[in-house]
């Protein structure tokens, strides 16, 4: 088992710059998530740590070694690709041995670990077939046995989930948290999908176009997200945002179209500023309308069994200001308008200049 | 009969019809080496078998010594259909999977090359040939046609079709470049194999201008030649029966080899038409 340490990592295609100084350490025996939407880098970034695209500029370091001249056979590492990746004219068994086979492991080693590693994903029925004769949760196994044999120390997964249903995803997640508890190896996981990032990660890089939004844990993340982009990326439904600009007293913002939300209290230190507002959709809820910090037009409501989602905006300018709560399925919206609040703790404000979160 | 009949009707006799067409001469040369000489040349011409075959392949085996040519043209489809598999899929792994200087130009030049139809390039080769000492050899009759578009194409398309994944799962398994060759692309390029041998065997032995021109003694002579040769000259009138059943006999090896490969041959020419 190893760290990994990545040190002000560039990449450049040509012109085109793919990551732009990207630095994080990870923990020994630590479960990191790389997340952001398609096109930010992430994959690139972890081929960078596997070996598979060099190295613009920087230093990637697993167990305190520089790699960045390093084949990929010789960094101690395994990865796990969103196609599986299997060879499809081997057996279960070959695909496994494959790589022990080349470097000249003695054959009754490379049938324990074979062995050891089919157990563990309950493969051992399977190890004669072809890939083509697997579902695609076992296929999937495969290509985890594949990386386990090898006794890394690090394992690298690039979206491994995206090609499996909803149900065996879910099923496959749970799978995969047992896994890294049972092997406690260090972990690097690239995936798009946020919800995958919250429920593995221990930690989780944040990106977009090349570059850190935020490092976290999962609950910090969502709890409080450092830029626009990450408050935005982070949580279904996404965190409703309002542009504005706050009065003087800092007690209210007001957004195009004469959207109004008040403040549950002051921020006279950031008075008279131009900011962004940002409140979950399931941190606003229903009251009285004394009590009110903004009145919701409401447009239209998905009703989702236990909650609805009620979609709607305030002020005139129905495109700006859209905003959405997640309420208790028994309030009713009166006369196409509901009454909200939130409280301080939920709120978030952001430069909208530079898109960083104000620490109030 | 209802409508759906009559047209279900109506495209098998049409069908049938085009079937029949395309298999007559193939069926009558059958019965024709069935026939004796007098037989074959009756008219109207006789459409039922006779009972001369095996007297026929006899005597056209025996007249032009079929089985030199068998062994001649059997060393010449098999070792250049061979050849041209390992330098196709040599060449396409490196057009598809290397970056070098020159590539760009290289793959059209191959193209060009193998553009030419054959007769245009003759007399040059014939001219390489011969200051190579070659004619007369089997290096004169298989050499030319080791190089193959066809081939380099077949197998670059195939391989573009793999996908990265597969090639950096290899890479993270410590395969080199050759392993990753040997181990994955060309098991996985079996069909394609098949496929291209089928179509080079029974090119190869359908050769007859090229060996006609190249060799000039009996013990190099091709099949094609030794049909042509049962044609004798001096005769007035051909043995048609004797000629058919020599066609007969040349026709069973790529028939045989069709059937060997037959399913990994459709499903290589499928695999090209899907991707």
């Amino acid at each position: 088992m190893a760290a990994v340490s990545i040190r002000n990592v560039y990449k450049s295609f040509g012109d085109v710059k793919v990551i732009q100084g990207i630095s994080m350490d990870v923990a020994d025996g630590e479960f990191v998530v790389i997340v952001g939407p398609s096109g930010c880098g992430k994959s690139t970034l972890l081929r960078m740590v596997a070996g598979l695209e060099t190295i613009s500029s920087g230093e990637i370091a697993i167990g305190g070694r520089v790699v960045n001249d390093l084949q990929p056979k010789d960094r101690n590492i395994a990865m796990v690709f969103q196609n599986y990746a299997l060879y499809p004219h081997m057996s279960v068994h070959d695909n496994m041995a494959y790589g022990l086979k080349i470097s000249g492991m003695s054959k009754s080693e490379i049938a324990a670990r074979v062995n050891r590693a089919a157990d563990i994903l309950e493969l051992s029925k399977l190890l004669k077939r072809r890939p083509r004769e697997l579902s695609g949760g076992q296929r999937q196994r495969v290509a985890m046995g594949r990386a386990i044999v090898r006794e890394p120390t690090v394992f690298l997964f690039d979206e491994p989930l995206s090609n499996l249903d909803a149900k065996l995803r879910v099923q496959m997640r749970e799978e995969l948290q047992a896994l890294h508890q049972r092997l406690r190896t260090t972990t690097l996981y690239v995936t798009h999908d946020q919800v995958e990032a919250m429920t593995l990660a221990q930690r989780m890089l944040v990106m977009s176009i090349g570059k850190t939004e935020q490092i976290g844990a999962p609950l910090e993340v969502y709890t409080k997200p450092a830029t626009i982009f990450v408050a935005g990326f982070i949580g279904s439904p996404p965190m409703n945002l309002v542009p504005g600009r706050l009065d003087e007293a800092g007690a209210a913002l007001v957004g195009e179209g004469g959207a109004r939300i008040q403040l549950p209290q002051a921020y006279p230190e950031l008075g008279a500023r131009s900011l962004t507002l940002g409140v979950r959709p399931e941190h606003l809820e229903a009251c009285a309308d004394k009590d009110a910090l903004l009145e919701l037009q409401v447009d239209f409501i998905e009703l989702l069994g236990s909650d609805s989602l009620v979609h709607g905006h305030i002020g005139a300018d129905k495109g700006r200001t859209r905003v959405t709560a997640r309420l208790h399925a028994s309030v009713k919206a009166r006369n196409g308008r509901t009454s909200l609040r939130f409280s301080a703790e939920n709120l978030h404000l952001f430069d909208s200049e530079t898109g960083k979160r104000f620490e109030a | 009969m209802t409508p759906r009949l009559w047209k279900a009707g109506a495209t098998h006799a049409a069908l049938i019809t085009l079937v029949l067409l395309i298999t007559f001469p193939v069926v009558y040369a059958v019965i024709v080496s069935t026939l004796s000489f007098q037989q074959a040349y009756v008219y109207p011409p006789r459409l039922v078998p006779g009972t001369e075959l095996w007297h026929n392949v006899v005597e056209a085996w025996d007249r032009v010594h079929m089985g030199r040519l068998f062994f001649v043209t059997s060393v010449i489809s098999v070792g250049t259909a061979v050849v041209k598999i390992i330098l196709s899929l040599m060449a396409a792994f490196a057009y598809t999977h290397f970056r070098f200087r020159g590539r760009a130009l290289l793959f059209p030049m191959t193209m060009i090359t193998q553009m030419l139809p054959l007769p245009v390039r003759i007399l040059p080769t014939y001219e390489l040939m011969a200051s190579f000492h070659w004619i007369n050899s089997y290096s004169a009759l298989m050499f030319p046609f080791f190089a193959s578009t066809t081939g380099i194409l077949l197998f670059r398309q195939f391989f573009l079709t793999v996908p990265r994944d597969m090639t950096d799962a290899a890479r993270m398994d410590g395969a080199g470049p050759l392993r990753y060759f040997l181990d994955i692309l060309v098991p996985l390029s079996r069909t394609n194999i098949a496929a291209l041998f089928v179509i080079e065997f029974i090119y190869m032995w359908s050769q007859y201008l090229w060996p006609l021109i190249v060799t000039n003694t009996e013990d190099m002579r091709v099949v094609q030649i030794g049909i042509k040769m049962l044609i004798a000259t001096d005769q007035i009138s051909p043995a048609w029966n004797v000629i058919m059943a020599g066609t007969i006999i040349a026709m069973l090896p790529p028939l045989v080899v069709l059937m060997v490969f037959r399913k990994s041959f459709a499903e290589g020419i499928a695999m090209q038409s899907q991707k």
